[in-house]
């Protein structure tokens, strides 16, 4: 499992590719490899998005996406998981979020991403302040249910 | 005892400081310290608090050395 906090821009790709040749003890084994990537738009709520700062809880952070991860690998069979996350001040286009996760088979693989993500959206400590194209910021008050 | 108090984003701004160090005697619960910390100030309805990292309910104890952290609902990914 890794976890990784970017104050910079990352290439997700770059990522999972240079995990996966790194974890050398799943190799043969995994089947599945789910991706998700989030990605900063340029509109939100009917407005223009400039930019964005995301701010988090340094610490905090990191000791509850590997708890996140921990209970994603109890509830199914995950070989390996990947997660970076971008902080600090986002262009549009530039991705915010990477989940990857390696299993045997699609099922889990799916299952288990879907799950990482949904609860990193609802307990992983970091808030999104938007500067509008008006140039007024607000900060999100808070995030979408991704099963609605 | 001596309690370190934190706050993030929207609450960090609204409060106006990032930290703090509270030394109080006497048993306290998470809503304690923020009353202790903020007496002039209700904690908004949307406050979430974590004690030394994990996620706690205004009713839990604190501990002489332990972090507490105030901060709004969180909005990453």
């Amino acid at each position: 499992m890794r976890i990784k906090i970017c104050a910079e821009p990352f290439e997700p790709w770059h990522e999972v590719q240079a995990y996966q040749q790194s974890a050398t003890g799943m190799a043969g084994k995994f089947g599945a490899t789910s991706l998700f990537i989030g990605t900063m738009r340029d509109f939100n709520d009917g407005d223009d998005i400039q930019g964005m700062t995301l701010e988090h809880y340094p610490g905090m952070t990191e000791k509850q996406l590997e708890k996140i991860v921990a209970e994603a690998m109890q509830q199914w069979p995950v070989l390996d998981a990947l997660i970076v996350h971008r902080v600090g001040d986002i262009l549009p286009n530039e991705p915010i979020v990477l989940v990857a996760v390696w299993t045997s088979h699609r099922g889990d693989a799916f299952d288990a991403s879907r799950y990482i993500m949904e609860a990193l959206k609802s307990r992983a400590p970091f808030w999104k302040k938007e500067l509008l194209a008006s140039q007024t910021e607000r900060w999100l008050l808070k995030n979408t249910d991704g099963y609605l | 005892m001596s309690i370190k108090v934190r706050y993030f984003a929207s609450l960090k701004e609204s409060v106006g400081r990032s930290e703090q160090r509270l030394e109080i005697t006497g048993l306290l619960t998470v809503a304690d310290v923020w009353r202790a910390a903020n007496p002039d100030k209700a904690m908004p309805d949307n406050t979430l608090a974590a004690v030394n990292m994990d996620y706690v309910a205004l009713t839990d104890a604190v501990e002489d050395g332990d972090e507490v952290a105030f901060f709004p609902p969180v909005t990453g990914g």
